[in-house]
């Protein structure tokens, strides 16, 4: 039997004795067998020593039975990692940072609790999925919408927590919660917001309650296990219409990115859109291939002499609107009108979707998450043959210069380690979040030990490449989150000392998530230079 | 070190290809479908963005769609719900149980041919 760091074997004998008698023992995995599969299956340190494997497995049915499973650690010193549906994949999957630690496996905890359909919110566990809620709301033919994010095994409060995002008005998926049940280190109980009033009407309603905002605290962090989160849903609305938006010329990306931002600001369009650009996916194209292997690249104005040649654009935008079929139509016309400012613009609109969709074309609609529909499809991201990714993922500015800027800088660093930033690794920059654009760049992950190493390598290089520019990640592996969080370092770390001081007040022995975006316990923690 | 899991793949259906397997009952079948719907239906269904069958399509397996094969065994489905396969991540006892593991492989292989 696996044993976790810093405890004796006869100790972990008696924890797991008493981890088996508060969740049956059915639920307590110690075989390699059964703990192997809380790997992770996009690790980049595959048949490498330090991947981080469990010593034990851990899963309760109930927030009580939560409750005893952290008590018993925190007598024992035992560290736990808590996953949901462990399906954060490229971010970490079901493993933990620290190897050795019992994974606490929330999976079980898969119901849901309240839907409203008045007040459009959901009340639900850790372990339900996206597609468990959608199921949910289908079978019930209640009128409101989730937002899922792009695998839709991936759990809300999951996501929520590690602050994923999706697409639809309700994208940003922290920023849409209202209201947690978490459980501390001691094993005490808390909710948030209005849930600490007993008896409370609003907990999913008003988010704030009485007193400090606390549920910040509880994303991305170590310091609670969230056992139930709440979330405001989108009411089905009549239509969801798409359109898009061409421009002809390399320099107009900074009227065109100034246009959407005072429209997604104003609340005109209010999903997730990206600035793409025809010429990443003509690519294919020979006459456009022989341009891009010209010793250096090609020049802005030969790719926009290949644009105009082949009428295609230089940059493009997809808009979506949301809402009444009569307001979608007058949203695109208002945006159609403020783009107009920008010379040669093109615009070319999409079909309407009525709601509720026709099942058939509910099977064939190829962005489905969009309209709050989960899928897998996000998985076909690296091509038939891969064997999994982790993204690279910093927020950058939602300006046209900023994308030209960002392009330039990571095309830069991409060739100084020789890699080629190819258009299918490439996504964004994106508007999940309100006010900014997400870039993601995929790296493949192999089952070979060189070319990981060297990915590793590549990705910790971006990382400081990015916070020299002033750019930081929202989000990373676990493999890399020491890493980003010291490029959080204004006046000396200031914002992890914070941390480390509440996890060293909420968490003196350390037991949850030791490691998590970088705060580790004390008796872990190495001295900063 | 190249492919690991692929080349797994090919030794398990080389091994396991043929052999003959019991008529599974009606009920566990039902049971299987269920599990399959919910869990591997997702990735390996008919229909856009199913990346588990565009995968398979695009390796040449016929055909791409798990529900249509007739070739799957019990022992081959175990090893890729256990052990992942490409992108196809593993999945654990919590997500599908070896009971719900047991009904999957008596749906897959209930058109196969006894031999």
């Amino acid at each position: 039997m696996r044993v976790p760091p810093g405890v004796t074997p006869g100790d972990f004998a008696d924890a797991i004795k008493q981890f088996e008698a508060a969740v049956g023992k059915d639920w307590v995995f110690t075989s390699d067998e059964d703990v192997d599969l809380y790997r992770d299956s996009y690790s980049p340190f595959w048949h490498e020593d330090e991947e981080p494997i469990p010593s034990a497995a851990v899963a309760p049915d109930g927030v009580e039975q939560v409750q005893a499973v952290v008590k018993i650690a925190n007598a024992h010193k035992i560290p736990l990692w808590t996953i949901s549906t462990g399906k954060n994949l490229g971010y970490g999957g079901s493993a933990p940072l620290l190897g050795g630690s019992v994974m606490l496996d929330l999976k079980r905890m898969d119901r849901i609790i309240e839907v409203n359909e008045k007040n459009h919110y959901a009340l639900v566990e850790p372990g339900v999925s996206y597609f468990d809620l959608y199921r949910y709301i289908q079978e019930k033919g209640l009128k409101v919408w989730i937002d899922p994010a792009d695998p839709g095994w991936g759990s809300p409060i999951g996501n929520a927590v590690d602050r994923g995002g999706g697409r639809t008005p309700m994208r940003d998926h922290f920023d849409a919660h209202c209201g947690m049940e978490i459980v501390l280190a001691n094993g005490d109980i808390m909710r948030t917001g209005m849930g600490a009033l007993p008896g409370s009407k609003t907990w999913q309603q008003y988010r704030y309650g009485f007193g400090p905002y606390v549920d910040g605290m509880f994303s991305q962090s170590n310091f609670g296990v969230v056992t139930k989160m709440g979330f405001w849903l989108f009411p089905e609305p009549e239509a969801y219409l798409t359109g898009t938006v061409t421009v002809a010329k390399h320099d107009d990306l900074i009227p065109m990115v100034a246009t959407l931002a005072y429209l997604m600001n104003s609340g005109i369009v209010t999903g997730t859109t990206s600035v793409g650009s025809p010429l990443t996916f003509a690519r294919q194209d020979p006459a456009l291939a022989a341009l891009y292997a010209k010793p250096g690249g090609p020049s802005t104005q030969e790719l926009e002499q290949y644009a105009q040649g082949k009428n295609v654009g230089y940059w493009s935008i997809e808009l979506p609107f949301y809402g009444p079929a009569k307001v979608v139509a007058a949203q695109w016309e208002h945006a159609k009108e403020k783009f107009s400012a920008i010379a040669g613009v093109k615009f070319q609109e999409g079909a309407t979707r009525r709601f509720p969709m026709d099942p058939k074309d509910l099977q064939q609609f190829p962005t489905s998450v969009a309209v709050g529909i989960p899928n897998l499809s996000v998985f076909g991201v690296g091509g038939a043959r891969s064997e999994g990714h982790v993204w690279f993922s910093p927020i950058i500015p939602m300006t046209g210069e900023a994308v030209i800027e960002a392009q330039q800088v990571f095309a830069d660093a991409y060739r100084e380690m020789g890699m080629a930033m190819g258009p299918l690794f490439f996504l964004g920059p994106t508007s999940n979040y309100p006010r900014c654009f997400l870039v993601l760049f995929g790296f493949p992950i192999e089952h070979d030990v060189e070319k990981n190493k060297k990915n590793r390598e590549n990705f910790k290089h971006l990382i400081r490449v990015a916070a020299e520019h002033g750019w930081g990640e929202y989000r990373t592996h676990t493999a890399f989150m020491e890493t980003v969080m010291d490029t959080y370092s204004f006046n000396n770390h200031a914002l992890l000392r914070f941390h480390e001081t509440v996890k060293d007040a909420v968490d003196p022995n350390g037991t949850l998530s030791p490691g998590k975006c970088g705060i580790w316990p004390k008796h872990l923690r190495k001295a900063r230079a | 070190m190249k492919n690991a899991r692929t080349v797994l793949f090919l030794v398990l259906s080389l091994i396991f290809a043929g052999q003959a397997l019991a008529a599974p009952d009606d009920s566990q079948v039902e049971r299987g479908h269920k599990v399959y719907d919910k869990w591997c239906f997702p990735c390996h269904g008919t229909g856009s963005g199913k990346p588990g069958t565009a995968s398979l399509a695009a390796r040449g397996q016929k055909p791409a769609v798990l529900e249509e094969r007739t070739d799957l065994t019990a022992p081959a489905i175990k090893t890729f719900v256990r052990h992942g396969v490409l992108f196809m991540p593993m999945f654990r006892k919590t997500e599908i149980s070896d009971a719900e593991l047991d009904a999957v492989c008596a749906y897959l292989t209930r058109n196969n041919k006894p031999q």
